[in-house]
């Protein structure tokens, strides 16, 4: 059993090159759980939310200023193959927020001294995805993980959940700023005028609050269940990006990217989701309906499912799943307390690392094996996470990535790992030595064939891209 | 073995960029026949696709968005496809493309991941099957038409099965050298993950490397990229190709009209790149389920039921019409009262045309594509 290799990179990001050997990995992990900083120095200084949103307002309407720029600016290699439109944005503001905090993110995770905490943080930045897919979403997705994610992360999962779904990423990415209640005060005055066609609902986070944030998919949720969560909804919205209805009415003190309720948008009178009646006005509806399934037995078995999962493999033992989900029943949420039981639990340290590592975390384990930085001043980070298959905060979907060995070992990102190691080691020649390196970093897992075969490599910059590209390595 | 993969990848080339000289032996000899999966990822809106434009309830029930495929080919009294999609109406026109319309797979939810899982699975229900039609399909071919490949960093579920399959993503970085690639083939040699996926990426490495450049940024470039591996005489024979960005929930006009821009030009450069072997060449687009009759609150629709899919090819049995037993969009005729109804399976649409264009049973087709059906 490699407990050491599992604390360092299941539960952790990779053993960093000047860590101490891991004597107690139980006491490691659980010390961590208490040292953790929810605002590491690598994110200070970004972008705030007001900033992002008025960068996004700029973005769409200083279209004209912007094309004449870009016809007297000499076009970078990366930009050579772009249309018009993508290279706007890629010179943008917005498109900068965006790489800035890709970046620093990376430089948070490769730098932390509470890897396993920040692995949650990024378990459930991924848990409640958002995607930058979209203009408006684009410079609000760092800021989303900041935020909304890293404050919550050792609270109550009820909290968690009403800070992710109250960020405008998350209403603008799920389009709840644009849905109205359809009999709303401001819907019913456009319909009574009759001269356009009245402002309506959305459903889209209303379901997904439902099938991927609480309770999970088929899990007795109705149509109607999410037609009214969608009403009870109604309201939320994001202040002064849009151009719409519900700008006019946005309160006078709301600086641009705030989240705002918005009471003539709010769709009037009770609501009744999975069996239960919302009689509250207002935001307040909402919020109770939140609450309520955040601490449902079905968000407690979807959640001890996921968190199993990241730590075991494919397919969680039942005997954690129904502990982790009993103990998220007990504790009302408490999320420190499934962690506590995650590090106690003897499932995840009994298998060999079989989890085959994200691009993500592979690139974060290999640069915090090395001391000389591995990446140029110039590299972008998030074009490099794109090229590797696993774009930063930009999934595609609200699901997020999944978690399950076929999703990342494939042939073209194997190659494409090796390749990226292969470059990495390039940067590095002699200056590290991967005679020394391997039992650092593999520890426990390091096979005496991957020893080997690291000692024999024509050069060390060979072996260090062997080391990266090692059965073991590549696993957690 | 890398050089002769090269020429031959280079010869084929010249083939294509000469495809239109009539008479060329290449064509004579009879090309084996092809297959390319186009998976629309999201819940591609087929009323929008190919608009009911005919049915009395339509323009009221798309409101504002109901003049979306104004300007389209009418393809016939009821329908008219998306204007966006000009290479497609031509191939409709010369009986290269079918419509197939208000289908769907037997999932009746409306959750993507499910509806996907399904389509690509084949199963009966969610997460039953393991395995994909494509992948099980390979299972019937002769050997020489059964080489697969996805454009994807890792296998989608449809192509996974007992056969070997290969996948392919663009790539801008640096080639590994060939000396780091023989040792790690050693190093994975024992390891029943590593060592199949490592096989299949050095062998696709060197079917692809001679295309640098394609970087699969539009359709364009991506169709360019599939013609290029799929026409080699050792190329893939069995292609699919995953397209995102189908869930219109907000500003579909604009955003559909782009997807079907990206996926026109897609299905045009595999023509132009396939060049005589378009003719044994079957493209099949579909999606997972479709979207609401009715235009949401913000400009676009959510997850709905019934949708359209495509058969394109240079010999299809229907090619130049449109299958759709219509239910009609009229409140009481819609499915929940909000989506299309589906009124013939997508399975055995894809059945159907599979057998055809590879001369097999209809029976042992569906049995093997959809064991459970």
């Amino acid at each position: 059993m490699a407990v050491q290799y599992l604390a360092a990179s299941r539960f952790g990001l990779g053993r960093r090159f000047d860590d101490p050997a891991i004597s107690d990995p139980k006491a490691w992990l659980t010390r961590q759980l208490g040292d953790y900083d929810p605002a590491p120095a690598a994110t200070a200084g970004l972008a705030g939310r007001t900033a992002i949103a008025t960068a996004y307002v700029e973005y769409r309407e200083d279209r004209q200023a912007m094309r004449r720029e870009s016809a007297d600016t000499p076009m970078s290699e990366e930009e050579k193959g772009m249309g018009p439109e993508l290279r706007r944005l890629s010179r943008s503001t917005i498109r900068r927020h965006y790489v800035d905090a890709a970046a620093a993110r990376l430089a948070a995770a490769v730098a932390t001294p509470t890897p396993f905490p920040e692995r949650l943080v990024h378990f459930w930045a991924n848990h409640f995805a958002v995607s930058a897919d979209k203009q408006t979403v684009i410079g609000f997705v760092g800021n989303y993980e900041n935020e909304a994610i890293r404050p919550n992360i050792m609270g109550k999962f009820a909290d968690l959940l009403i800070a992710a779904v109250r960020h405008p990423a998350m209403l603008l990415y799920l389009d709840q700023a644009q849905s109205f209640g359809p009999d709303s005060p401001v819907a019913t005055r456009v319909r009574d005028r009759g001269r356009r066609q009245a402002p309506g609902l959305n459903e889209n986070l209303a379901r997904e609050i439902l099938e991927l944030h609480t309770l999970g998919v088929r899990t007795g949720y109705t149509q109607a269940d999410v037609t009214a969560f969608a009403k009870a909804l109604t309201g939320l919205t994001v202040a002064g990006l849009g151009r719409g209805v519900g700008q006019r009415l946005m309160p006078a003190d709301a600086a641009p990217g705030a989240t705002v309720f918005i009471a003539p948008l709010h769709e009037p009178g009770a609501q009744t989701v999975v069996g239960r009646r919302y009689d509250a006005a207002g935001a307040a509806q909402g919020e109770s309906i939140l609450r309520d399934l955040a601490v449902h037995p079905a968000t407690a078995r979807h959640v001890a499912t996921k968190l199993a999962r990241h730590f075991t493999g494919n397919e969680p033992p039942k005997s954690l799943v129904d502990r982790l989900a009993a103990d998220f029943l007990n504790s009302g949420g408490d999320l420190a307390s499934l962690y506590r039981l995650l590090i106690t639990s003897s499932e995840p340290w009994v298998a060999a690392p079989t989890m085959f590592k994200s691009p993500w975390d592979w690139t974060v384990s290999m640069l915090r094996a090395l001391k000389i930085p591995a990446l140029g001043e110039k590299q972008n980070v998030a074009a490099m996470f794109t090229q590797l298959g696993q774009p930063i905060w930009r999934p595609g979907s609200p699901a997020g990535y999944d978690d399950k060995v076929a999703t990342w070992a494939g042939s073209a990102a194997l190659m494409q790992r090796v390749e990226l190691a292969s470059r990495i080691a390039g940067r590095i020649g002699d200056r590290a030595d991967p005679r020394q390196l391997a039992p650092l970093v593999l520890a426990d897992a390091l096979t005496p064939e991957t020893g080997r075969a690291i000692a024999r490599a024509d050069s060390p910059g060979q072996g260090i891209a062997m080391l990266f590209a090692s059965p073991a390595f590549l696993r957690r | 073995m890398i050089l002769s993969r090269r020429s031959i990848l280079l010869s084929g080339i010249t083939v294509a960029a000469a495809g239109a000289l009539p008479g060329f032996a290449y064509a004579a000899a009879g090309t084996p026949k092809r297959l390319v999966f186009i998976i629309q990822r999201g819940a591609a809106d087929g009323l929008g696709i190919v608009a009911p434009t005919g049915d009395p309830a339509f323009a009221a029930a798309r409101r504002a968005m109901a003049d979306e495929t104004a300007g389209g080919a009418k393809l016939d009294s009821m329908f008219t496809l998306h204007p966006a999609m000009a290479t497609t109406a031509g191939l409709f026109t010369g009986k290269q493309a079918h419509f197939a319309h208000a289908v769907a797979t037997g999932y009746r939810d409306r959750s993507h991941f499910d509806g996907q899982n399904m389509l690509e699975g084949g199963g009966s229900r969610p997460y039953g099957r393991d395995t994909g039609w494509v992948g099980r399909l390979l299972t019937l071919l002769p050997a020489a038409e059964r080489d697969a490949i996805a454009i994807a960093p890792a296998v989608p579920l449809a192509l996974r099965g007992t056969v070997q399959v290969g996948t392919y993503a663009p790539s801008r970085l640096p080639q590994a050298d060939s000396d780091l690639i023989a040792r790690l083939t050693a190093l994975y040699a024992d390891d029943p993950l590593l060592h199949p996926l490592w096989d299949s990426a050095v062998k696709t490495q060197e079917l692809a490397s001679d295309i640098g450049g394609n970087n699969g940024r539009n359709g364009a470039d991506l169709g360019k990229l599939a013609a290029s591996l799929m026409l080699p005489a050792d190329g893939a024979r069995v292609m699919m190709v995953e397209t995102g960005g189908w869930d219109t929930h907000s500003g579909q006009r604009g955003r559909l009209a782009a997807q079907l821009r990206g996926l026109d030009q897609l299905v045009a450069a595999l023509q132009t790149g396939l060049g005589p072997a378009w003719a044994d060449t079957l493209v099949l687009v579909a999606t997972e389920f479709g979207r609401t009759v009715e235009v949401n609150g913000t400009g676009g629709t959510d997850h709905g039921t019934a949708s359209t899919a495509m058969l394109l090819g240079g010999r299809l049995a229907e090619g130049g019409e449109i299958s759709a037993d219509w239910p009609g969009l009229a409140s009481s005729a819609r499915l929940d009262g909000r989506d299309l109804k589906p009124t013939r399976s997508l399975e055995s649409v894809i059945a159907a045309a599979v057998a055809h264009h590879y001369a097999f049973s209809p029976t042992r087709v569906m049995t093997t594509l959809y064991p459970d059906a």
